[in-house]
Protein backbone atom coordinates (compact mmCIF):
# COMPACT_ATOMS: atom_id res chain seq x y z
CA UNK A 1 0.00 0.00 0.00
CA UNK A 2 1.77 3.36 -1.06
CA UNK A 3 0.12 5.77 1.89
CA UNK A 4 1.09 8.78 -0.46
CA UNK A 5 -1.59 8.15 -2.73
CA UNK A 6 -4.19 8.66 -0.03
CA UNK A 7 -5.33 11.43 0.44
CA UNK A 8 -8.46 13.95 1.70
CA UNK A 9 -10.83 13.66 4.50
CA UNK A 10 -14.27 11.12 3.56
CA UNK A 11 -17.92 11.62 5.63
CA UNK A 12 -20.45 9.44 5.37
CA UNK A 13 -23.40 11.39 5.01
CA UNK A 14 -26.06 9.70 7.18
CA UNK A 15 -29.78 9.92 6.16
CA UNK A 16 -32.64 8.12 6.57
CA UNK A 17 -35.81 8.63 4.37
CA UNK A 18 -34.29 11.23 2.75
CA UNK A 19 -33.77 13.24 6.18
CA UNK A 20 -29.66 14.40 6.41
CA UNK A 21 -29.09 13.08 10.03
CA UNK A 22 -27.38 15.79 12.28
CA UNK A 23 -24.31 13.64 13.12
CA UNK A 24 -23.41 13.95 9.33
CA UNK A 25 -23.37 17.44 9.86
CA UNK A 26 -21.24 17.89 12.69
CA UNK A 27 -18.61 14.91 11.19
CA UNK A 28 -18.21 17.69 7.98
CA UNK A 29 -17.42 20.27 10.97
CA UNK A 30 -14.68 18.14 12.51
CA UNK A 31 -13.13 16.63 8.75
CA UNK A 32 -12.85 20.24 7.72
CA UNK A 33 -10.79 20.94 10.69
CA UNK A 34 -8.88 17.83 9.77
CA UNK A 35 -8.63 18.45 6.04
CA UNK A 36 -7.45 21.86 6.75
CA UNK A 37 -4.64 21.05 8.74
CA UNK A 38 -3.36 18.65 5.70
CA UNK A 39 -4.37 20.93 2.83
CA UNK A 40 -6.79 18.45 1.96
CA UNK A 41 -10.30 18.26 0.67
CA UNK A 42 -13.46 17.44 2.88
CA UNK A 43 -15.80 14.52 0.45
CA UNK A 44 -19.13 13.52 1.61
CA UNK A 45 -20.67 10.43 0.26
CA UNK A 46 -24.54 10.15 0.31
CA UNK A 47 -25.62 7.09 -0.57
CA UNK A 48 -29.81 6.20 -0.88
CA UNK A 49 -32.61 6.94 -3.45
CA UNK A 50 -33.40 10.61 -4.51
CA UNK A 51 -31.22 12.00 -2.66
CA UNK A 52 -29.51 13.96 -4.46
CA UNK A 53 -31.06 17.45 -3.17
CA UNK A 54 -29.33 17.01 0.26
CA UNK A 55 -25.88 17.71 -1.33
CA UNK A 56 -26.03 21.78 -1.33
CA UNK A 57 -26.96 21.05 2.64
CA UNK A 58 -23.48 19.13 3.04
CA UNK A 59 -21.48 22.01 1.07
CA UNK A 60 -23.18 24.55 3.39
CA UNK A 61 -21.85 22.53 6.32
CA UNK A 62 -18.26 22.27 4.71
CA UNK A 63 -18.23 20.07 1.79
CA UNK A 64 -15.63 20.53 -1.02
CA UNK A 65 -16.97 17.52 -2.50
CA UNK A 66 -20.45 15.40 -2.69
CA UNK A 67 -20.37 11.85 -3.96
CA UNK A 68 -23.70 10.57 -4.73
CA UNK A 69 -24.98 7.20 -4.73
CA UNK A 70 -28.10 7.23 -6.03
CA UNK A 71 -29.73 3.57 -6.50
CA UNK A 72 -33.62 1.52 -5.90
CA UNK A 73 -30.96 -0.95 -3.31
CA UNK A 74 -30.02 2.45 -1.41
CA UNK A 75 -32.72 3.33 -0.01
CA UNK A 76 -32.88 1.78 3.03
CA UNK A 77 -30.19 1.27 5.16
CA UNK A 78 -28.53 -2.30 4.56
CA UNK A 79 -25.08 -4.03 5.36
CA UNK A 80 -23.90 -5.00 1.94
CA UNK A 81 -25.12 -2.84 -0.62
CA UNK A 82 -23.68 0.18 1.65
CA UNK A 83 -20.75 -2.04 2.20
CA UNK A 84 -20.28 -2.42 -1.88
CA UNK A 85 -21.18 1.55 -2.35
CA UNK A 86 -18.25 2.60 0.22
CA UNK A 87 -15.75 0.19 -0.71
CA UNK A 88 -15.85 1.06 -4.50
CA UNK A 89 -15.43 4.72 -3.47
CA UNK A 90 -12.06 3.63 -1.26
CA UNK A 91 -10.55 1.46 -4.12
CA UNK A 92 -11.44 4.30 -7.16
CA UNK A 93 -10.58 7.28 -4.61
CA UNK A 94 -8.44 6.55 -1.70
CA UNK A 95 -9.38 8.42 1.03
CA UNK A 96 -7.04 8.78 3.57
CA UNK A 97 -9.59 9.22 6.95
CA UNK A 98 -12.55 8.10 6.73
CA UNK A 99 -15.28 9.56 9.22
CA UNK A 100 -18.83 7.33 10.11
CA UNK A 101 -21.52 8.45 12.75
CA UNK A 102 -21.49 6.07 15.71
CA UNK A 103 -25.53 5.05 14.86
CA UNK A 104 -27.04 1.84 14.79
CA UNK A 105 -26.00 2.31 11.02
CA UNK A 106 -22.71 3.46 11.46
CA UNK A 107 -21.78 0.51 13.90
CA UNK A 108 -23.07 -1.70 11.65
CA UNK A 109 -21.16 -0.30 8.59
CA UNK A 110 -18.13 0.74 9.51
CA UNK A 111 -16.72 -2.47 11.14
CA UNK A 112 -18.26 -4.16 7.56
CA UNK A 113 -15.99 -1.62 5.56
CA UNK A 114 -12.65 -1.54 7.46
CA UNK A 115 -12.84 -5.84 7.30
CA UNK A 116 -13.78 -5.91 3.73
CA UNK A 117 -10.92 -3.62 3.46
CA UNK A 118 -7.98 -4.35 5.77
CA UNK A 119 -8.01 -1.27 7.17
CA UNK A 120 -8.39 -0.10 11.45
CA UNK A 121 -11.21 1.31 12.65
CA UNK A 122 -11.60 3.23 16.15
CA UNK A 123 -14.71 2.94 17.50
CA UNK A 124 -16.24 6.32 18.91
CA UNK A 125 -13.93 8.55 19.03
CA UNK A 126 -14.46 12.01 20.96
CA UNK A 127 -11.09 13.86 19.97
CA UNK A 128 -9.74 13.83 16.67
CA UNK A 129 -6.49 15.71 15.53
CA UNK A 130 -3.66 15.98 13.25
CA UNK A 131 -0.55 16.30 15.05
CA UNK A 132 1.30 19.35 15.13
CA UNK A 133 4.53 17.62 14.24
CA UNK A 134 5.96 16.75 10.64
CA UNK A 135 4.40 13.66 11.31
CA UNK A 136 1.25 15.15 10.82
CA UNK A 137 -0.71 12.11 11.98
CA UNK A 138 -4.35 11.28 12.75
CA UNK A 139 -4.80 10.81 15.92
CA UNK A 140 -7.99 8.97 17.42
CA UNK A 141 -9.35 9.53 21.30
CA UNK A 142 -11.59 7.31 22.70
CA UNK A 143 -13.22 6.17 25.92
CA UNK A 144 -12.13 2.75 26.97
CA UNK A 145 -12.34 0.62 29.22
CA UNK A 146 -16.72 1.42 30.41
CA UNK A 147 -15.23 5.47 30.30
CA UNK A 148 -12.75 5.24 32.82
CA UNK A 149 -9.36 5.69 30.88
CA UNK A 150 -8.90 7.52 27.14
CA UNK A 151 -6.67 6.11 24.47
CA UNK A 152 -4.80 7.60 21.77
CA UNK A 153 -5.19 4.98 18.62
CA UNK A 154 -3.37 5.64 15.32
CA UNK A 155 -3.87 3.84 12.01
CA UNK A 156 -0.20 4.03 10.77
CA UNK A 157 0.14 1.87 7.96
CA UNK A 158 -3.32 0.77 6.23
CA UNK A 159 -5.86 3.52 5.08
CA UNK A 160 -8.22 4.69 5.11
CA UNK A 161 -8.38 5.59 8.78
CA UNK A 162 -11.52 5.12 9.77
CA UNK A 163 -13.15 6.11 13.04
CA UNK A 164 -16.99 6.58 14.60
CA UNK A 165 -18.07 9.56 16.21
CA UNK A 166 -21.01 9.13 18.36
CA UNK A 167 -23.99 11.79 17.72
CA UNK A 168 -23.76 15.01 19.64
CA UNK A 169 -19.81 14.91 20.24
CA UNK A 170 -18.43 17.36 17.46
CA UNK A 171 -19.82 20.73 16.10
CA UNK A 172 -21.14 21.40 13.06
CA UNK A 173 -20.11 24.40 11.55
CA UNK A 174 -22.48 27.54 10.86
CA UNK A 175 -24.12 27.27 7.41
CA UNK A 176 -22.62 28.67 5.00
CA UNK A 177 -25.13 29.61 1.78
CA UNK A 178 -21.95 30.71 -0.24
CA UNK A 179 -20.09 27.79 -0.40
CA UNK A 180 -18.89 26.12 -3.12
CA UNK A 181 -18.47 22.64 -3.79
CA UNK A 182 -18.60 19.83 -6.75
CA UNK A 183 -21.70 16.84 -6.88
CA UNK A 184 -20.34 14.08 -8.67
CA UNK A 185 -23.18 10.99 -9.88
CA UNK A 186 -20.95 7.83 -9.05
CA UNK A 187 -22.33 4.20 -9.97
CA UNK A 188 -21.31 1.56 -8.68
CA UNK A 189 -21.80 -2.25 -9.54
CA UNK A 190 -23.85 -4.02 -7.04
CA UNK A 191 -23.82 -8.31 -6.43
CA UNK A 192 -27.36 -8.56 -6.10
CA UNK A 193 -27.00 -12.44 -5.47
CA UNK A 194 -24.86 -11.32 -2.30
CA UNK A 195 -27.20 -8.55 -1.32
CA UNK A 196 -30.53 -10.97 -1.61
CA UNK A 197 -29.38 -13.06 1.54
CA UNK A 198 -30.82 -10.33 3.76
CA UNK A 199 -34.14 -8.80 2.94
CA UNK A 200 -36.14 -5.97 5.17
CA UNK A 201 -39.57 -7.07 6.01
CA UNK A 202 -40.49 -3.37 7.77
CA UNK A 203 -39.17 -0.74 9.46
CA UNK A 204 -41.70 -0.18 12.28
CA UNK A 205 -41.25 3.96 14.24
CA UNK A 206 -41.83 3.98 17.19
CA UNK A 207 -43.73 7.60 18.47
CA UNK A 208 -41.29 9.77 20.15
CA UNK A 209 -42.95 11.94 22.69
CA UNK A 210 -40.22 14.00 23.15
CA UNK A 211 -37.45 15.87 21.40
CA UNK A 212 -33.86 14.33 20.97
CA UNK A 213 -32.20 15.19 24.21
CA UNK A 214 -29.31 15.67 22.53
CA UNK A 215 -30.54 18.25 20.71
CA UNK A 216 -31.67 19.90 23.73
CA UNK A 217 -30.12 23.60 24.29
CA UNK A 218 -30.74 23.02 28.18
CA UNK A 219 -30.87 20.18 30.35
CA UNK A 220 -32.22 19.46 33.84
CA UNK A 221 -31.40 15.83 34.71
CA UNK A 222 -32.24 13.75 37.33
CA UNK A 223 -30.54 11.09 39.69
CA UNK A 224 -31.43 8.28 42.33
CA UNK A 225 -31.40 11.84 44.62
CA UNK A 226 -34.93 12.33 42.60
CA UNK A 227 -36.78 9.39 43.71
CA UNK A 228 -39.69 9.00 41.72
CA UNK A 229 -41.79 10.53 39.21
CA UNK A 230 -43.38 13.11 41.35
CA UNK A 231 -39.91 14.65 41.78
CA UNK A 232 -39.28 14.19 38.20
CA UNK A 233 -42.47 16.83 37.91
CA UNK A 234 -40.50 19.12 39.68
CA UNK A 235 -37.75 18.76 37.47
CA UNK A 236 -39.97 18.84 34.48
CA UNK A 237 -41.61 22.42 36.06
CA UNK A 238 -38.19 23.99 36.31
CA UNK A 239 -37.49 22.49 32.54
CA UNK A 240 -40.07 23.87 31.21
CA UNK A 241 -39.46 27.47 32.36
CA UNK A 242 -35.94 27.60 31.20
CA UNK A 243 -36.90 26.59 27.89
CA UNK A 244 -35.43 22.86 28.20
CA UNK A 245 -35.91 19.46 28.30
CA UNK A 246 -35.81 16.61 31.47
CA UNK A 247 -32.97 13.81 31.21
CA UNK A 248 -32.03 11.33 33.38
CA UNK A 249 -29.18 9.18 35.18
CA UNK A 250 -28.95 5.44 33.76
CA UNK A 251 -30.62 4.59 37.83
CA UNK A 252 -33.56 6.08 37.04
CA UNK A 253 -34.32 4.67 34.14
CA UNK A 254 -33.03 1.02 35.18
CA UNK A 255 -35.46 2.08 37.89
CA UNK A 256 -38.72 2.81 35.53
CA UNK A 257 -38.99 5.88 36.05
CA UNK A 258 -38.03 7.78 33.30
CA UNK A 259 -37.92 6.08 29.27
CA UNK A 260 -34.58 4.76 27.73
CA UNK A 261 -34.34 7.79 25.48
CA UNK A 262 -33.90 9.74 28.23
CA UNK A 263 -30.60 8.88 29.46
CA UNK A 264 -27.25 10.40 29.48
CA UNK A 265 -23.89 8.63 29.70
CA UNK A 266 -21.96 5.78 28.53
CA UNK A 267 -24.84 3.32 27.56
CA UNK A 268 -27.25 6.59 26.91
CA UNK A 269 -27.06 9.54 25.11
CA UNK A 270 -23.74 12.25 24.38
CA UNK A 271 -25.41 15.76 25.46
CA UNK A 272 -23.38 19.10 24.77
CA UNK A 273 -25.61 21.64 26.05
CA UNK A 274 -25.51 25.04 26.73
CA UNK A 275 -26.84 24.70 30.33
CA UNK A 276 -26.79 20.85 32.32
CA UNK A 277 -28.54 21.20 35.81
CA UNK A 278 -27.55 17.72 37.19
CA UNK A 279 -30.52 17.15 40.34
CA UNK A 280 -29.75 14.44 42.81
CA UNK A 281 -26.80 12.71 40.28
CA UNK A 282 -23.67 11.40 41.87
CA UNK A 283 -22.00 11.67 39.10
CA UNK A 284 -20.89 7.84 38.24
CA UNK A 285 -17.71 7.66 35.22
CA UNK A 286 -20.38 6.73 32.96
CA UNK A 287 -22.77 9.75 33.77
CA UNK A 288 -19.74 11.87 33.47
CA UNK A 289 -18.59 10.55 30.03
CA UNK A 290 -21.89 11.69 28.51
CA UNK A 291 -22.13 15.01 29.88
CA UNK A 292 -18.70 16.82 30.59
CA UNK A 293 -18.69 18.68 27.35
CA UNK A 294 -21.83 21.06 28.81
CA UNK A 295 -20.69 24.17 28.17
CA UNK A 296 -22.52 25.61 31.99
CA UNK A 297 -23.07 22.26 34.31
CA UNK A 298 -25.15 23.01 37.62
CA UNK A 299 -25.21 20.25 40.31
CA UNK A 300 -27.16 20.04 43.34
CA UNK A 301 -26.59 17.27 45.52
CA UNK A 302 -27.14 16.48 49.11
CA UNK A 303 -23.57 14.37 49.14
CA UNK A 304 -20.87 17.24 49.15
CA UNK A 305 -18.65 14.17 48.28
CA UNK A 306 -20.61 13.37 45.43
CA UNK A 307 -18.07 13.08 41.75
CA UNK A 308 -20.14 15.72 40.37
CA UNK A 309 -18.95 18.53 41.90
CA UNK A 310 -15.79 17.89 40.39
CA UNK A 311 -17.18 18.95 36.92
CA UNK A 312 -19.69 21.50 38.27
CA UNK A 313 -19.21 24.89 37.20
CA UNK A 314 -21.37 25.97 40.46
CA UNK A 315 -22.43 23.54 43.12
CA UNK A 316 -24.97 23.56 45.34
CA UNK A 317 -25.15 20.61 48.38
CA UNK A 318 -28.81 20.57 49.38
CA UNK A 319 -31.98 19.70 49.22
CA UNK A 320 -33.13 19.46 45.17
CA UNK A 321 -36.78 19.33 46.42
CA UNK A 322 -36.26 22.53 48.07
CA UNK A 323 -34.35 24.52 45.80
CA UNK A 324 -36.06 23.28 42.69
CA UNK A 325 -39.01 24.42 43.22
CA UNK A 326 -38.19 27.69 44.70
CA UNK A 327 -35.85 28.22 41.59
CA UNK A 328 -39.10 27.85 39.37
CA UNK A 329 -40.58 29.86 41.16
CA UNK A 330 -37.93 32.33 41.10
CA UNK A 331 -37.42 32.50 37.53
CA UNK A 332 -41.52 32.78 37.26
CA UNK A 333 -41.38 36.51 38.55
CA UNK A 334 -37.97 37.48 37.21
CA UNK A 335 -40.48 37.00 33.86
CA UNK A 336 -43.05 39.13 35.09
CA UNK B 1 -28.88 -26.64 13.24
CA UNK B 2 -25.09 -26.12 14.39
CA UNK B 3 -24.86 -22.85 15.98
CA UNK B 4 -21.84 -20.98 17.64
CA UNK B 5 -21.61 -18.18 19.99
CA UNK B 6 -18.58 -15.79 20.24
CA UNK B 7 -18.25 -14.85 24.25
CA UNK B 8 -15.57 -12.96 25.54
CA UNK B 9 -14.30 -12.58 29.39
CA UNK B 10 -14.43 -8.68 30.82
CA UNK B 11 -13.81 -6.61 33.77
CA UNK B 12 -16.84 -5.80 35.11
CA UNK B 13 -16.45 -2.34 34.37
CA UNK B 14 -19.93 -1.22 36.56
CA UNK B 15 -17.55 -2.00 39.36
CA UNK B 16 -14.62 0.22 38.29
CA UNK B 17 -13.82 2.94 41.15
CA UNK B 18 -12.12 5.87 40.76
CA UNK B 19 -9.84 7.18 43.67
CA UNK B 20 -11.22 9.97 45.20
CA UNK B 21 -8.16 11.60 46.12
CA UNK B 22 -5.83 10.77 43.19
CA UNK B 23 -8.30 10.62 40.44
CA UNK B 24 -6.84 7.44 39.14
CA UNK B 25 -8.37 4.35 38.19
CA UNK B 26 -9.12 1.29 40.94
CA UNK B 27 -8.38 -1.80 39.07
CA UNK B 28 -7.59 -4.26 41.76
CA UNK B 29 -10.06 -6.32 43.06
CA UNK B 30 -12.65 -5.85 39.70
CA UNK B 31 -14.56 -9.15 38.66
CA UNK B 32 -14.08 -11.08 36.01
CA UNK B 33 -17.26 -11.25 33.99
CA UNK B 34 -18.65 -13.03 30.77
CA UNK B 35 -19.95 -10.28 28.41
CA UNK B 36 -23.40 -8.93 29.08
CA UNK B 37 -24.14 -8.69 25.33
CA UNK B 38 -22.50 -12.33 24.80
CA UNK B 39 -24.79 -13.91 27.45
CA UNK B 40 -27.85 -12.43 25.97
CA UNK B 41 -26.55 -13.82 22.68
CA UNK B 42 -25.60 -17.31 24.13
CA UNK B 43 -29.70 -17.43 25.70
CA UNK B 44 -31.16 -16.82 22.22
CA UNK B 45 -28.84 -20.08 20.98
CA UNK B 46 -30.08 -22.18 24.42
CA UNK B 47 -33.77 -21.22 23.01
CA UNK B 48 -32.97 -22.50 19.70
CA UNK B 49 -31.76 -25.54 21.28
CA UNK B 50 -34.82 -25.76 23.34
CA UNK B 51 -36.91 -25.25 20.40
CA UNK B 52 -35.29 -27.07 17.84
CA UNK B 53 -32.49 -29.23 19.15
CA UNK B 54 -29.88 -27.38 17.88
CA UNK B 55 -26.33 -28.16 18.72
CA UNK B 56 -24.33 -24.95 20.62
CA UNK B 57 -20.78 -24.42 20.86
CA UNK B 58 -19.51 -21.50 22.63
CA UNK B 59 -15.90 -19.84 21.82
CA UNK B 60 -13.46 -17.55 23.49
CA UNK B 61 -10.50 -16.10 22.61
CA UNK B 62 -8.42 -14.74 25.50
CA UNK B 63 -6.12 -15.69 27.75
CA UNK B 64 -6.37 -19.44 29.76
CA UNK B 65 -8.29 -17.86 32.56
CA UNK B 66 -11.32 -17.19 30.66
CA UNK B 67 -11.78 -21.11 30.81
CA UNK B 68 -13.93 -19.37 33.76
CA UNK B 69 -16.89 -18.57 31.54
CA UNK B 70 -16.94 -21.13 29.22
CA UNK B 71 -17.36 -23.40 32.06
CA UNK B 72 -20.28 -21.16 33.06
CA UNK B 73 -21.97 -21.88 29.21
CA UNK B 74 -21.42 -25.31 29.73
CA UNK B 75 -23.09 -24.94 33.11
CA UNK B 76 -25.75 -23.32 31.51
CA UNK B 77 -26.24 -25.65 28.94
CA UNK B 78 -24.30 -25.26 25.50
CA UNK B 79 -22.75 -28.86 24.05
CA UNK B 80 -19.59 -27.81 23.05
CA UNK B 81 -16.57 -24.80 24.30
CA UNK B 82 -13.33 -23.82 22.87
CA UNK B 83 -10.77 -22.06 24.37
CA UNK B 84 -8.34 -20.17 21.56
CA UNK B 85 -5.69 -18.91 22.92
CA UNK B 86 -1.85 -18.39 22.12
CA UNK B 87 0.33 -15.90 22.74
CA UNK B 88 0.58 -15.34 18.70
CA UNK B 89 -2.86 -14.07 18.78
CA UNK B 90 -2.06 -11.22 21.59
CA UNK B 91 -2.12 -7.88 21.22
CA UNK B 92 -5.30 -7.95 18.52
CA UNK B 93 -7.16 -5.32 17.69
CA UNK B 94 -10.74 -5.93 16.54
CA UNK B 95 -9.43 -6.62 13.09
CA UNK B 96 -7.07 -9.06 14.00
CA UNK B 97 -9.54 -10.83 16.65
CA UNK B 98 -12.17 -11.03 14.27
CA UNK B 99 -9.33 -12.83 11.82
CA UNK B 100 -8.82 -15.15 14.23
CA UNK B 101 -12.09 -16.13 15.47
CA UNK B 102 -12.85 -15.83 11.69
CA UNK B 103 -10.18 -18.58 11.17
CA UNK B 104 -11.67 -21.01 13.62
CA UNK B 105 -15.23 -20.71 12.68
CA UNK B 106 -14.21 -21.75 9.46
CA UNK B 107 -13.15 -25.25 10.48
CA UNK B 108 -17.10 -26.15 12.05
CA UNK B 109 -20.10 -26.76 10.32
CA UNK B 110 -22.40 -23.56 11.19
CA UNK B 111 -26.26 -22.20 10.83
CA UNK B 112 -25.92 -19.41 12.95
CA UNK B 113 -23.27 -17.64 14.67
CA UNK B 114 -24.16 -15.32 17.73
CA UNK B 115 -21.85 -12.39 19.12
CA UNK B 116 -22.82 -9.59 21.76
CA UNK B 117 -23.15 -6.37 20.31
CA UNK B 118 -20.20 -5.18 21.94
CA UNK B 119 -17.81 -5.78 24.92
CA UNK B 120 -18.05 -3.80 27.53
CA UNK B 121 -14.64 -3.41 28.14
CA UNK B 122 -14.48 -1.46 24.55
CA UNK B 123 -17.35 -0.81 23.13
CA UNK B 124 -16.63 -1.24 19.80
CA UNK B 125 -19.57 -3.13 18.33
CA UNK B 126 -16.84 -4.38 15.37
CA UNK B 127 -15.84 -7.83 16.18
CA UNK B 128 -19.33 -9.42 14.90
CA UNK B 129 -19.86 -7.57 11.39
CA UNK B 130 -15.76 -8.02 10.74
CA UNK B 131 -16.36 -11.95 11.56
CA UNK B 132 -19.05 -12.09 8.63
CA UNK B 133 -17.06 -10.24 6.48
CA UNK B 134 -14.06 -12.59 6.83
CA UNK B 135 -16.68 -15.45 6.36
CA UNK B 136 -18.52 -13.80 3.71
CA UNK B 137 -22.02 -14.14 5.53
CA UNK B 138 -24.30 -11.83 5.79
CA UNK B 139 -24.79 -10.16 9.44
CA UNK B 140 -27.57 -8.43 11.26
CA UNK B 141 -26.46 -6.37 14.23
CA UNK B 142 -28.57 -5.15 17.63
CA UNK B 143 -30.51 -8.20 17.63
CA UNK B 144 -33.53 -8.09 20.01
CA UNK B 145 -35.36 -10.82 18.91
CA UNK B 146 -35.03 -14.07 16.19
CA UNK B 147 -37.47 -16.60 15.06
CA UNK B 148 -35.99 -19.71 13.19
CA UNK B 149 -38.51 -21.05 9.84
CA UNK B 150 -37.28 -24.45 9.34
CA UNK B 151 -39.13 -24.90 6.12
CA UNK B 152 -36.95 -21.89 4.27
CA UNK B 153 -33.55 -22.10 6.70
CA UNK B 154 -34.46 -18.39 7.22
CA UNK B 155 -34.49 -16.00 10.64
CA UNK B 156 -36.49 -13.83 11.08
CA UNK B 157 -34.99 -11.11 13.39
CA UNK B 158 -36.05 -7.85 14.81
CA UNK B 159 -32.82 -5.30 15.53
CA UNK B 160 -32.97 -2.47 16.87
CA UNK B 161 -32.54 1.12 15.80
CA UNK B 162 -32.52 4.82 17.81
CA UNK B 163 -36.59 5.82 17.15
CA UNK B 164 -37.82 1.96 16.79
CA UNK B 165 -37.22 -1.33 15.19
CA UNK B 166 -36.95 -3.25 11.66
CA UNK B 167 -37.86 -6.79 11.20
CA UNK B 168 -35.30 -8.46 8.98
CA UNK B 169 -35.87 -12.15 6.94
CA UNK B 170 -31.74 -13.44 6.70
CA UNK B 171 -30.65 -16.69 5.04
CA UNK B 172 -28.55 -19.12 6.92
CA UNK B 173 -25.43 -19.26 7.77
CA UNK B 174 -25.24 -16.40 8.73
CA UNK B 175 -24.33 -13.87 11.59
CA UNK B 176 -26.23 -11.99 14.34
CA UNK B 177 -25.07 -9.79 16.93
CA UNK B 178 -27.45 -9.90 20.04
CA UNK B 179 -28.60 -7.23 22.62
CA UNK B 180 -28.58 -8.18 26.37
CA UNK B 181 -31.46 -5.81 27.21
CA UNK B 182 -33.86 -8.07 25.29
CA UNK B 183 -33.36 -11.48 27.24
CA UNK B 184 -32.87 -12.73 30.46
CA UNK B 185 -30.13 -15.23 30.51
CA UNK B 186 -31.06 -18.44 32.52
CA UNK B 187 -29.14 -19.94 35.42
CA UNK B 188 -26.62 -22.23 35.70
CA UNK B 189 -28.15 -25.24 37.07
CA UNK B 190 -26.78 -27.44 40.19
CA UNK B 191 -26.51 -30.45 37.60
CA UNK B 192 -25.46 -27.98 34.66
CA UNK B 193 -22.62 -27.00 37.53
CA UNK B 194 -21.87 -30.53 38.16
CA UNK B 195 -21.62 -31.59 34.49
CA UNK B 196 -19.72 -28.69 33.13
CA UNK B 197 -16.82 -29.48 35.20
CA UNK B 198 -17.12 -33.18 33.60
CA UNK B 199 -17.20 -32.16 30.24
CA UNK B 200 -13.94 -31.05 27.96
CA UNK B 201 -13.11 -27.21 27.35
CA UNK B 202 -11.05 -27.93 24.06
CA UNK B 203 -7.90 -25.66 24.10
CA UNK B 204 -6.63 -24.62 20.95
CA UNK B 205 -3.77 -22.92 19.34
CA UNK B 206 -2.89 -20.28 16.73
CA UNK B 207 -2.31 -23.72 14.57
CA UNK B 208 -5.64 -24.92 14.11
CA UNK B 209 -7.15 -22.00 12.66
CA UNK B 210 -4.84 -21.71 9.06
CA UNK B 211 -5.11 -18.02 9.59
CA UNK B 212 -1.95 -16.64 7.87
CA UNK B 213 0.60 -14.59 10.57
CA UNK B 214 -0.11 -11.43 8.70
CA UNK B 215 -3.41 -11.44 9.84
CA UNK B 216 -3.47 -12.07 13.56
CA UNK B 217 -1.94 -10.92 17.16
CA UNK B 218 -0.28 -7.85 16.98
CA UNK B 219 1.13 -8.30 13.51
CA UNK B 220 -2.39 -8.09 11.80
CA UNK B 221 -3.47 -5.56 13.72
CA UNK B 222 -3.78 -1.96 11.49
CA UNK B 223 -4.63 -0.15 14.99
CA UNK B 224 -2.73 0.84 17.68
CA UNK B 225 -2.24 2.75 20.92
CA UNK B 226 -0.09 5.17 20.62
CA UNK B 227 -1.18 6.36 24.53
CA UNK B 228 -3.70 5.71 27.15
CA UNK B 229 -4.48 8.48 30.11
CA UNK B 230 -6.79 7.99 33.04
CA UNK B 231 -9.85 10.48 31.85
CA UNK B 232 -8.82 14.53 32.21
CA UNK B 233 -12.09 16.35 33.78
CA UNK B 234 -11.99 19.88 33.70
CA UNK B 235 -11.54 21.88 37.03
CA UNK B 236 -13.98 21.84 39.38
CA UNK B 237 -15.96 25.35 39.89
CA UNK B 238 -16.64 26.01 42.92
CA UNK B 239 -19.40 24.33 45.82
CA UNK B 240 -21.31 25.96 47.95
CA UNK B 241 -22.76 24.64 51.53
CA UNK B 242 -25.91 27.34 52.02
CA UNK B 243 -29.47 27.84 52.27
CA UNK B 244 -32.15 26.81 49.90
CA UNK B 245 -32.76 30.12 49.83
CA UNK B 246 -29.09 31.65 48.95
CA UNK B 247 -28.37 28.72 46.41
CA UNK B 248 -31.36 30.26 44.55
CA UNK B 249 -29.33 33.59 44.55
CA UNK B 250 -26.43 31.73 43.44
CA UNK B 251 -27.95 29.64 40.58
CA UNK B 252 -29.99 33.00 38.87
CA UNK B 253 -26.99 34.75 39.27
CA UNK B 254 -25.05 32.01 37.35
CA UNK B 255 -27.35 31.85 34.81
CA UNK B 256 -27.12 35.63 34.14
CA UNK B 257 -23.75 35.51 34.03
CA UNK B 258 -23.89 32.78 30.90
CA UNK B 259 -26.55 34.71 29.10
CA UNK B 260 -28.92 31.89 30.03
CA UNK B 261 -31.69 33.53 31.31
Amino acid sequence: MNLAEYKDVYVFAEQRNGKLQNVALELLGKARELADANNEKVVAMLLGKDVKALAPTLIEHGADKVMVVDHDLLKDYMTEPYTEAITAIIESEKPSIMLIGATTIGRDLGPRVSARNRTGLTADATKLEISDDEAHEFRMTRPAFGGNLMATILCKNNRPQMSTVRPGVMQKMAADKGRKGEVVDYKVNFDEKKIARVKLVKTVKEEKTVTDISEAKILVSGGRGVGTKDGFAKLEALAKELGGEVSSSRAMVDAGVMPADRQVGQTGKTVRPALYMACGISGAIQHLAGMEESELIVAINKDKFAPIFQVADLGIVGDLHKIVPMLTERLKTMQK
Amino acid sequence: MNIVVCIKQVPDTTEVKINPVTGTLIREGVPSIMNPDDKGGLEYALQLKDKYGAHVTVITMGLPQAEAILREALAMGVDRAILLTDRKLGGADTLATSSALAGALRTMDVDLIITGRQAIDGDTAQVGPQIAEHLDLPQVSYMEDLQYNEATKTFTIKKQLEDGYQILEMQAPCVVTALASSVQPRYMTVSGIVTAFDKEVEVWGADRINVPEEHIGKAGSPTSVFKSFPKQLKPAGQTFEVSPEEAVELIVNKLKEKHII
